[in-house]
């Protein structure tokens, strides 16, 4: 089963290094991460995609807890949250597609950031699902590349998760 | 005060109760050595890095504070690889120091540059890259910390050379704030006291304890736990000297190459009560026949050990000592119940007892050659209560295992997570500099004797009386088992075929060396080595294709033992 799990962790040289090697040295699955520094700057939050079973998932929180550099760990699977990603997606475009593109981008509510008279560079934010529901549609037009951001996500409710 | 880098690390290890280091110079810490020169601390050279690490664990293991090796950058760095990855899986607190180049350098592909923070970060607690001298001092007092609370381990600090001679303002911080770091000490109290009801509701309960309870120091509570509810105690092999082997409840090892009597029991019983313990594959055989009746208490400090190779029916995290105690001062409240629990276990100690005597912890005597038991028997018999044994790995080191009766607590030192081949000789080393006045035997095979040999001229240096028994087969031992049980006898490169006169190699480094080829020359030789001053290396020359037995093979169940060849 996929979780999403936070981990907040020192905002420091090597963590990262830290968490990517737990998960190779243990063979835990990785599917996406993504890091960036908190509003408290001595720490640093990650978002990372995983799956498992249970007794899998409760080694791998256990085990990123053991860190020395590890703040905490919250495991957002079954809980309410929020998930988005950021995707940038080039596709091709000629005379006849260019329409269809644009309304596409239209109903998922992306953008368009970058024209040439043959592609479009499309921004999009949303659940990884939409992202993959219209890279389903663009994909007969030509995608050139995909930048995806891996997901971050956020609880709901009032609470925050902090160090 | 302002201090040089170096000047500050040592003056911090004198803060940290630090009075030796083992270790071995070079470029990259040139400028620790030259203060070192005129320092109080005590500096033991071996002749390798990797036997520098393995003396401060034998130091570590046996005194139970942190032990501390230092090694240069690049070369010597590496080498205390295997030696940190030995400390790491056997839970042992200490700080390595290695030399860094310059931080201006770092990246550069420099002379006897490695990346160290990134090669022991699997095989470490946790480790340092000292990039700012501000921060030297609280590193240190950080690594410290980090290495003997907890679950202990190794921590490494990488010292760059330009830090080392960097002036800087010293003061030793009072206290060590991690955020992301609280080991939970204290036991839940209703947790325990559910742990005492399963206790008392049990028929057939076993105590299998592993390394955990010496880390912790709570050998004696367990002791008293256990005559109190007289429940019998199985050890791991880290755990041989936490419980005396003499004991009416001691069971002796499980697993591979435990007793039949301990694998029976933890096999047959209804309530496991793992202390300190992490089910090893070693220990489990195939897991999920092992103690596939029994309800399963597991106490330990660390919460990763708990649920990750078995389910368990009630976790306790927490310092054994502190769990142990609250329990056995929960059932000492209960004595009543305490005294139906002994009554009605009592058929379960009576099957034990037949199991023992069934196959009790033997082997087949000879008179006309050597049995390496038999070595190992004589020295238990012959050497004092507090002797500290250490081991190499392979046959030898399950003999030791298996036939020296441990008396107290600490005195057997063994690689027992990662089974480090040159263990034994730097381990005993560093024991004895330890404890210059007791008697420190390295129990080692011809084979792994000479991955540390080198460690003699230590020896002979610092005159440590360390006596090395060398059972003597000409063959890796334990692979050639191996081979002989499931490869057809095919001894692929497991022969020793060179006989070495290990006689003269003792004395060429100046220790003494004797040998015994026959049997009734075991005796005189151990008497005559224990009696002899200095380092002495005993060669037996012992049956050649003795087996190590019981011995489950690997992907069996525990009960499903191999009893004889």
């Amino acid at each position: 089963m996929k979780h999403t799990i936070s981990v907040l962790v020192e905002n420091e040289f090597g963590v990262l290094s830290r968490i990517s090697g737990l998960f190779s040295g243990r063979g835990f699955n990785i599917e996406s991460l993504s890091v960036a520094p908190t509003m408290d700057a001595a720490l640093s939050r990650m978002t990372l995609v995983t799956r498992g079973d249970d007794r899998i998932l409760e080694q791998i929180t256990k085990q990123l807890n053991k860190l020395i550099s590890t703040i905490k760990v919250v495991d957002f699977t079954g809980g309410e949250y929020i998930e988005r990603e950021l995707a940038l997606i080039k596709v091709s475009t000629d005379a006849e597609s260019r329409a269809e593109a644009l309304r596409i981008v239209d109903i998922f509510r992306a953008k368009v950031i970058d024209v040439t008279p043959k592609s479009y560079t499309i921004e999009i934010t949303g659940a990884p699902a939409k992202i993959n529901g219209i890279l389903e549609l663009l994909r007969p037009m030509g995608i050139k590349e995909i930048v995806r951001s891996g997901p971050v996500v956020i609880g709901r409710g009032a609470r925050g998760v902090v160090g | 005060m302002e201090l040089t880098g170096s000047q500050i690390l040592l003056e911090s290890l004198k803060l940290e109760e630090v009075d030796t280091v083992f270790g071995y110079p070079g470029g990259a810490v040139i400028n620790i050595y030259d203060d070192l020169f005129d320092s109080s601390i005590n500096h033991v050279l071996t002749r390798h890095e990797q036997a520098a690490v393995h003396a401060a664990d034998g130091y570590a293991r046996c005194t139970g504070k942190v032990g501390v090796a230092i090694a240069t950058s690049g070369p010597g760095a590496t080498n205390t690889v295997t030696g940190i990855a030995t400390a790491y899986m056997d839970s042992i607190p200490m700080v390595i120091i290695t030399g860094q180049v310059p931080t201006p350098l770092i990246g550069n592909d420099a002379f006897q540059e490695a990346d160290m923070c990134g090669i022991t970060r699997p095989c470490t607690k946790h480790n340092f890259l000292v990039k700012d001298i501000r921060d030297l001092a609280k590193t240190i007092k950080e690594a410290f910390y980090i290495a003997r609370t907890g679950r202990p381990g190794p921590v490494l600090i990488d010292f760059p050379k330009d830090i080392q001679v960097t002036k800087h303002q010293f003061s030793y911080p009072d206290k060590v704030h991690l955020r992301g770091y609280n080991p939970t000490y204290a036991g839940n109290s209703r947790q325990i006291e559910k742990a005492a009801k399963m206790i008392l509701a049990a028929r057939k309960p076993v105590f299998y304890v592993g390394g955990g309870i010496t880390l912790s120091g709570a050998d004696d509570v367990l002791l008293k736990l256990a005559e109190q509810t007289q429940i019998p105690v199985t050890t791991t092999l880290m755990a041989m000297a936490a419980f005396p082997q003499r004991h009416p409840l001691a069971l002796g090892m499980l697993g591979m190459h435990g007793t039949f009597y301990a694998n029976m029991s933890v096999t047959d019983c209804d309530l496991l009560i793992a202390v300190g313990s992490r089910f090893d594959d070693r220990v489990t055989g195939r897991i999920d026949s092992f103690a596939e009746k029994a309800k399963i208490i597991h106490v330990d400090i660390d919460p990763t050990s708990i649920g990750k190779n078995v389910e368990v029916d009630l976790p306790i995290v927490g310092d054994l000592k502190d769990v142990l105690s609250k329990l056995y001062g929960y059932l000492n409240k209960n004595s009543e119940l305490v005294e139906d629990l002994v009554e009605a276990t009592d058929e379960w100690r009576t099957t034990v007892a037949e199991w023992k005597e069934r196959h009790p912890m033997t082997y087949r005597s000879s008179k006309s050659v050597i049995k390496p038991q038999f070595v190992i028997e004589k020295i238990s018999e012959m050497t004092d209560d507090n002797a500290i044994i250490t081991t190499e790995v392979g046959q030898h080191q399950m003999w030791a295992a298996q036939f020296f009766a441990f008396r107290q607590p600490k005195t057997f030192l063994t690689s027992g997570g990662l089974g480090t081949m040159g263990f034994g000789l730097p381990s005993a080393l560093g024991a004895q500099v330890a404890y210059p006045d007791r008697q420190v035997i390295d129990i080692s095979g011809d084979g792994s004797f000479q991955m540390n040999s080198q460690e003699l001229a230590t020896l002979v240096q610092y005159k440590l009386p360390v006596k090395i028994v060398i059972l003597n087969n000409n063959y890796l031992g334990m692979v050639r088992q191996w081979q002989q049980m499931f490869f057809e006898k095919r001894y692929s490169q497991t022969v020793m075929e060179l006989p070495i006169d290990f006689i003269k190699l003792a004395e060429a480094y100046g220790a003494t060396g004797l040998q015994a080829t026959k049997v009734d020359e075991v005796e005189a030789t151990i008497k005559q080595a224990l009696e002899t001053p200095g380092p002495v290396l005993m060669n037996f020359k012992v049956s050649r294709e003795e087996n190590v037995l019981p011995m489950v093979p690997a992907g069996k169940a525990i009960n499903e033992m191999v009893l004889a060849s």
